[in-house]
């Protein structure tokens, strides 16, 4: 994509009107919070937030072999996605590293559905159509789709009035297709909050309108209009990577802690051989959740100190709106890695004091 | 909105003279920008600080921000009850949310710094 000036989601008015601070995102003219990150985090833990996240970008592979092609490209095990499922997987390159963290949604035998970061989506697109496929179709599909995110435990209690499709055999990463308020849609029960929740594919035209509905019956429920930066805040929590921080061009999964979406039997896929290398020489540092013990907030790029010695990194350091600390996550060298060890942490050239804990710090009662 | 009494700096910070002594905090539009505060690092009583020097930080959930002095002086009071109400800072950062006292050098001019006026056109033109 070579444009300059920063795009705008279908919903850009609807988030000036309610009074969002906009701030550039990826090239996009996104929400980061409209009353108050605090207010709209705990909103989604307590009830629901609805979220635009129309900036994400879908990649529509389809024809005979898509899904051969798919796992070609992916190291999670693309046979074992039954359409109407979804899996969390990535985009590596052949040393091992991320292009990216994907979802991959299984649409019918034959069409697979990739769903990528923002910052990344035009890259992704290039990546994925230079390996060749001859009988596919390859498309960016992304100015097709706005996403809606509707997360938090009143979820269902607000989505299944607006919706003929039953929501309860919907599992955690199924997706259906069917109506809301009205219009086509892909409910997809996945999301990036550690809360029950649907993501909701829908025309661009629709999305204004389905918003609105979304926001109106919600509202009895405690639902609000939430931002990017309790989007942030809730995925920390949840111990969730984000692409440029846990996970980069630098990192590889067994790195990020993601040896779950590796499926080293399900064929060859690129960065597989870099993969089983690197797992053979061992790893040398590890992604783990830390807790600020002293005063101050770590933020990314703050060196963890042992003694006096780096060992590690912060990826990405917060306030924490549910345990009303300060936490956050680091790549630290894997000798010190232990949670429950005792770092500290270089705040601004102050060490403050800091203990390592297991992700994710936050977990929903099921 | 800029209490007229104030003089602000071009960092967004406001004192208020009074006598020898000085009450520093951020403006409306600093915390504003900010969101909602959760932390802050003041000095100690008795701290000597010149005019420019950064005397705090104040961080929200997303961002940090560093607070600087526009006068030269001696801390003589901290605002502890921001260690439990950061947020008085969002509240009422004119008011309550005032951060040091500094008793400042008798050499300081305060002519430097904008009128609330002038703060609120240099306010408008950040946005």
């Amino acid at each position: 994509m070579s444009t300059t000036s920063p795009r705008r989601t279908p919903l850009y008015d609807r988030h000036v009107a309610a009074g969002a601070r906009i701030v550039d995102f990826a090239g996009w003219e996104m929400p980061v919070q409209y009353r108050g990150v605090i207010d709209e985090h705990r909103a989604v833990r307590s009830a629901a937030g609805l979220f635009d996240v129309s900036h994400m970008g879908e990649i529509r592979v389809a024809g005979a072999g898509a899904a051969d092609f798919v796992q070609r490209l992916t190291p999670n095990d693309v046979s074992k996605l039954v359409p109407g499922r979804i899996h969390y997987s990535a985009l590596l390159d052949p040393d091992g590293t991320f292009h990216d963290d994907v979802l991959v949604y299984r649409i019918a035998a034959d069409e697979l559905m990739i769903v990528v970061n923002a910052a990344n989506a035009a890259a992704d697109f290039a990546w994925v159509s230079s390996f060749p496929h001859p009988n596919l179709a390859v498309e960016d599909a992304s100015d097709g789709y706005a996403l809606l995110a509707l997360q938090g435990p009143k979820t269902t209690a607000i989505l299944q009035p607006l919706t003929a499709t039953e929501l309860a055999p919907i599992k955690y990463y199924g997706f259906a297709r069917g109506e809301v308020a009205g219009v086509p849609a892909i409910l997809s029960r996945t999301g990036y909050t550690g809360e029950d929740g649907f993501e909701l594919y829908l025309d661009p035209a629709d999305a204004a309108a389905v918003w609105d509905r979304l926001l109106e019956a919600g509202a009895p429920h405690g639902l609000v209009p939430a931002g990017l930066g309790a989007r942030d805040t809730l995925r920390l929590e949840s111990g969730m990577a984000l692409y440029g921080h846990e996970i980069d061009r630098t990192t590889t999964p067994w790195d990020a802690g993601l040896d779950w979406i590796v499926k080293l039997d399900a064929g060859d896929f690129v960065g597989r051989d870099a993969l089983v290398a690197a797992r053979t020489r061992g790893a040398s540092r590890k992604l783990v959740g830390f807790e600020i013990e002293g005063r101050g907030i770590a933020r990314e790029g703050h060196k963890v100190l042992v003694g006096g010695a780096e060992v590690g990194h912060v990826t990405s350091g917060t306030f924490s709106p549910t345990f009303e600390r300060a936490l956050g996550m680091a790549y630290v060298a894997v000798e010190h890695a232990e949670p429950g060890n005792a770092v500290e942490i270089d705040v601004r050239g102050r060490a403050v004091a800091a203990r390592l804990r297991p992700l994710p710090f936050y977990k929903r009662a099921r | 909105m800029y209490p007229s009494e104030n003089r602000y700096t071009r960092d967004h910070e406001w004192v208020r003279i009074e006598d020898d002594v000085c009450t520093l905090g951020i403006t409306d539009f600093a915390q504003n920008e900010l969101g909602e505060v959760v932390y802050v690092e003041l000095p100690e009583i008795g701290h000597l600080f010149d005019a420019h020097d950064e005397l705090g930080t104040i961080e929200s959930v997303k961002a940090v921000a560093e607070v600087y002095t526009p006068v030269a002086g001696e801390v003589v009071e901290v605002n502890e009850n921001l260690k439990d109400d950061p947020q008085a800072i969002n509240e009422d950062p004119h008011g309550d949310g005032w951060l040091v006292k500094i008793k400042f050098s008798a050499s300081t001019d305060f002519d430097e710094l904008m009128s609330a006026e002038e703060y609120e056109a240099y306010a408008k033109e950040g946005k």
